[in-house]
């Protein structure tokens, strides 16, 4: 790892200020720092937001939970008023990564990093999300951009994400039998008026299932989607999924959480 | 005095490693020491057009940096295969020079060239990255099956064949075929497997220019092997003036057998430097450069009866040695592997066929089990597939086909002391309830689920290596062990074991092996071993031979005690050394209430007439001192068999096997300490499911190692398996005095064909490779569909 200056930020405006184009936020440093250590990435300086008391916490009102980015993975999966208001959130959460990570990994940074396989995007997008950052408010429709890449700016700090409470949804993931990581995962939320079918693992990008989400906002059963025939040509295909099987794992896994739902 | 063997005692080393009080090479720190990083080779085959290390001598903080040149001018010796394998054809096997920095040629990802020295580790690294490598890539051969068909790696290896070896005969065997009703056949890959033991390798290499010492501390499972390697055949320093240590070590399952590279190096450079060397590896590197195990594909065939009686067998296999033959490189595929191929059958006609081939992969060795879990992959996947075919019950058809008597003269080499290989069976059928299975099926397809039930029966040569048997064969050295049994004058008691002890609780058994004979309080006697230093000469830990080896030299040296005790005590107490009986710690003179404990013996033989009786030293012929050594040499390897059974379930639509069942029955002749040997089941079925189910190395055709992280490199985790039924039957062994057999290494033989054939029996008989990912399996279940709407 090459040398590089350590910052703890007060707030987020001094976060912000402290930003450059070769400087990194660190919140658990679960993707930043192995990624530093194997050379992959290096940074002049990196800002610590941990400390930043007013980016941790879980708020729920009656239409939305709210996290705060430096919210840790452990707290959401073990706190009582997610479980309440979108058991499916807690449960996502409590599958991330192993204990270590859940202690130390955060939502904001999972979101940030927008890796494909990553868990959270697919709750952003299912559960209608809205990302607070330090600038202006985006829909998670829109933060998605691609792979490892989203709508925030050099500098833009994401303070919270802002869940949309559904009236059903459930997280169904086939994981990577080695990292854990979803090889697909889908995410199902029945919102008043319509369904979210969000699928992350299966292609370079978290996206939303156009077509189960219509088959399912006409008919909210498994068997509407049963036998689908997804298109595999843009899914990712690596040695432990064919993009044919990863086709197929959407189907089923958006089955399974219908069923669980 | 209660015995202690067979009792669940807590293990004594405990202590330290659950406080954190364990002392592992990379905790050790030497005054003024260096850091060492090795520039690998990026590329599987190349050879080195020019090496320039200008740049990075100016690097801060370099000491020094060495190269393949310096290694060859010093005249420092490559390393080595331990064992010389004859081709059938008569020629010697053929083995490439593999110098511990390379000079001229890479050959797999992860081969070093040189060694950069400096005063700290990231001064190291930034140097190591600026040492200038131009490499002629050349094209790599990776594929085990068609490496005799890809370019020649090694200069006047033909065919990338390290040797063509035959075990059995092939006229008996065309033969038997040739009456056979039915011949079964199959097509194998036993998968490569990167051992991951939990701390990676590491050394710290020092040099004391006074004595002219070097001492290395090393992650090793045998020190004084290593010393002898590096000395004899590395030309590092004479013996005397090498001490090799290999402190706390977290795990070797064969990985740390051999002398690496780094040992090498290290060692060689620290005298050159006049300070102290470290080097650690990274778990990249230990994943790119640590021996790796199995990895052979394999025809075999199998000559039944329409009955079910097994004629004639055999097994045509390619194993994959890497870029280079490490030390048990060649025995494993041949010794190790070929004489276990029958399995605990009667099949009166065999013969194994091995071909070695270089690839350029990281070399293979010997890793938990090292030969037998192929063999036993290979005769139990048949044999599984036999039932199937000729319709008769997996169980059934193995028992018809198990010997009736013991000793069981096998018909390839090994000839099976004792066993009951009928009672393994019927335990193992109740204790995995064998009969319900047919309910429980039904139960999973009402779910939409497919299940599957899968027998092993297994045997292994286990104690290696009789002398006597291995010199018959033609193939080296044997593998004896010696132990030194040392009292204080006080009565405590240092036990010296050549048996190196990283994870498998020496300190425990053994102690409790000791405690049982000298009749000394278990926590009295301390188990020392990892350091050339401190005991004669050892062989090391592997091969399950610890307890059955270097256990048994513990009970001869401590025997040799107790003679000594027996005549001492007959000088104190003016008896007849004939009439001196030794029981629970005390030598009594028979017919009679006069007797000593063995505490007083050993003070009387370091202070004869302080505290006791004699007026005069101790009787004449023995020297004072109470303190024995033994050299034992086994006569036979021993042979510890059992019956495994698993059942799976399948889920059609995502391909996910789930181990829902599985039941060990093994028969390792006497237990020590059912609690470690418990864990040593659990270990080697972990391991065996791993390889079934989840582990799989694998290379792209450029070379490049694609699972070289745990991103990608399944390690299996405890939430893949189930609570494990583990029972036992026993038989003692009957060549040695404990009767014992050994046990680390039976979960990983007995697990890949148990769990193997219960997916493949879900999946209607339908083959698939290890290991059995959730895409080949739901490749399968689609295929199953398929065929079962055809027929219907």
């Amino acid at each position: 790892m090459k040398d590089f200056n350590y910052h703890s930020a007060k707030d987020s405006k001094e976060a912000s200020k402290l930003a450059s184009s070769s400087s990194a936020f660190l919140a658990g440093g679960m993707t930043t720092i192995p990624s530093m250590k194997l050379g992959l990435a290096t940074y002049k300086d990196l800002i610590d937001i941990k400390n930043i008391k007013k980016l941790s916490g879980i708020k729920v009102s009656g239409k939305s939970v709210t996290i705060g980015a430096a919210t840790k993975h452990v707290e959401v999966s073990n706190s009582k008023d997610v479980k309440k208001a979108i058991p499916s959130l807690s449960s996502l959460a409590e599958g991330i990564g192993d204990p270590q990570v859940r202690n130390r990994g955060t939502i904001g940074g999972s979101i940030a990093n927008n890796d494909p396989s990553a868990d959270y995007p697919s709750a952003c997008i299912a559960l209608n999300a809205t990302i607070h950052t330090n600038e202006r408010k985006i829909e998670a429709a829109k933060f998605f951009k691609g792979m490892f890449e989203t709508a925030l700016k050099k500098g833009e700090l994401i303070e919270a994400i802002e869940f949309q409470i559904p009236e059903k949804s459930s997280y169904q993931k086939h994981p990577n039998p080695a990292s854990r990581y979803a090889i697909v995962g889908v995410y199902v939320a029945k919102h008043k008026g319509d369904v979210n079918v969000a699928v992350t693992g299966a292609k370079s990008c978290v996206y939303n299932d156009k077509e189960m989400s219509k088959a399912l906002s006409g008919n909210f059963s498994s068997s509407s989607i049963d036998g689908m025939d997804l298109d595999s040509s843009e899914m990712n295909a690596d040695m432990h999924a064919s993009a044919e099987f990863r086709a197929s794992l959407v189907v089923t896994q958006a089955k399974k959480a219908v069923d669980a739902c | 005095m209660a015995s202690l063997v067979g009792s669940r005692v807590e293990r004594k080393e405990d202590k330290r490693f659950l406080t954190g009080k364990g002392r592992y090479t990379a905790d050790i720190n030497l005054a003024n020491q260096t850091y060492a990083i090795f520039v690998r080779s990026p590329h599987a085959r190349a050879s080195i057009k020019k090496l320039n290390i200008d740049k990075a001598l100016k690097s801060s903080g370099v000491v020094s940096i060495l190269t393949g040149k310096e290694i060859a001018d010093d005249k420092i010796g490559g390393l080595i295969a331990g064992w010389a394998i004859r081709s059938e054809d008569g020629t010697e096997m053929k083995c490439p020079g593999n110098p511990p920095l390379a000079k001229d040629n890479v050959n797999f990802v992860g081969d070093p060239v040189a060694v950069v020295i400096a005063e700290s580790l990231a001064e190291a690294k930034e140097a190591a990255e600026k040492v200038e490598v131009d490499y002629k890539v050349l094209k790599a051969v990776t594929s085990t099956a068609d490496a005799m068909n890809g370019d020649t790696i090694h200069e006047g290896i033909d065919k990338n064949l390290c040797f063509d070896w035959l075990l059995g005969d092939r006229q008996k065997v065309k033969e038997a075929f040739d009456k056979a009703d039915k011949v079964i056949s199959i097509d194998i890959i036993n998968n490569r497997l990167i051992p991951n033991a939990m701390e990676p390798r590491a050394c710290v290499a020092d040099y004391n220019a006074a004595s002219e010492e070097i001492t290395l501390y090393t992650t090793s499972q045998n020190p004084h092997l290593s010393r002898l390697i590096m000395s004899a055949f590395g030309n590092v320093a004479p013996e005397h003036k090498l001490r090799v240590v290999a402190p706390d070590v977290g795990g070797g399952f064969g990985s740390k057998i051999n002398v690496y590279n780094e040992d090498i190096v290290c060692s060689w450079a620290a005298k050159k430097i006049n300070r102290a060397i470290k080097w650690v590896a990274e778990r990249s590197e230990s994943f790119l450069t640590d021996i790796h195990g199995r990895d052979h594909v394999t025809h075999a065939e199998l000559a039944v009866t329409k009955d079910g009686k097994f004629l004639g067998f055999k097994n045509e296999t390619i194993a994959n040695l890497g870029a280079y033959a490490r030390v048990f490189g060649t025995v494993t595929p041949t010794y190790l592997f070929g004489p276990c191929a029958t399995g605990v059958y009667e099949i009166p006609a065999a013969y194994t066929n091995v071909k070695a081939v270089y690839t350029n992969t990281a070399p293979v060795d010997a890793y938990r089990g090292a030969g037998r879990p192929e063999a036993t992959y290979t005769i139990e996947r048949l044999v599984e597939k036999a039932s199937m075919e000729l319709g008769i019950d997996k169980t059934e058809l193995r028992i018809k086909n198990f010997p009736t008597a013991f000793p069981f003269k096998q018909t390839l080499v090994h000839t099976v002391d004792s066993g009951d290989y009928v009672a393994g069976m019927e335990k193992a059928k109740q204790m995995a309830d064998y009969k319900g299975f047919e309910a429980r099926r039904k139960e999973s397809e009402a779910k939409g689920k497919l299940r599957g039930i899968g027998v092993t029966s297994y045997f292994e040569a286990c104690g290696i290596a009789p002398s006597a048997a291995v010199m018959s064969l033609g193939c080296g050295v044997g593998l004896w062990e010696s132990a030194e049994v040392r009292f204080n004058p006080t009565g405590q008691v240092t036990v010296y074991t050549g048996s190196h002890s990283h994870g498998q609780s020496h300190q425990t058994t053994f102690a409790q092996i000791a405690a049982d004979e000298l009749g000394v309080p278990i926590e009295n006697i301390d188990i020392v071993h990892g350091d050339t230093d401190k005991g004669t000469f050892g062989m090391g830990t592997y091969g399950s031979r610890s307890l059955a080896v270097g256990g048994i030299a513990i009970v001869n040296a401590c025997k040799k005690i107790v003679e000594k005790g027996k005549r001492v005590t007959a000088k104190m107490l003016e008896a007849n050394p004939e009439d001196v009986e030794f029981k629970d710690g005390e030598f009594i003179v028979s017919k009679s209430n006069k007797k000593k404990t063995i505490g007083e013996v050993a003070f009387a033989c370091y202070l004869p007439g302080v505290r006791d009786e004699m007026k005069s030293p101790l009787p004449e012929g023995d020297e004072p001192g109470l303190k024995e050594t033994s050299f034992y040499d086994p006569s036979n390897f021993s042979f510890p068999a059992g019956t495994h059974i698993a059942e799976v379930e399948i889920d059609p639509e995502t391909g996910h096997v789930k181990l829902e069942k599985y039941t060990a029955c093994d028969d390792f002749g006497r237990i020590i300490n059912p609690m470690v040997v418990e864990g040593q089941v659990h270990g080697g079925l972990a391991q065996g499911i791993g390889q079934a189910l989840y582990e799989n190395a694998e290379y792209d055709e450029t070379g490049q190692l694609m699972t070289g992280s745990y991103m990608d490199y399944t390690m299996p985790r405890a939430d893949n398996f189930p609570e494990f039924n583990i029972g036992y039957t026993c038989t003692h062994a009957t060549t040695n005095p404990l009767g014992v057999k050994g046990c680390g290494e039976a979960g990983a033989i007995a697990a890949p064909p148990t769990v193997m054939n219960a997916v493949i029996d879900a999946l209607g008989g339908q083959e698939v490779t290890m290991p059995a990912t959730a895409e080949k399996v739901w490749k399968a279940c689609k295929n199953l569909k398929k065929s079962n709407a055809k027929a219907a």
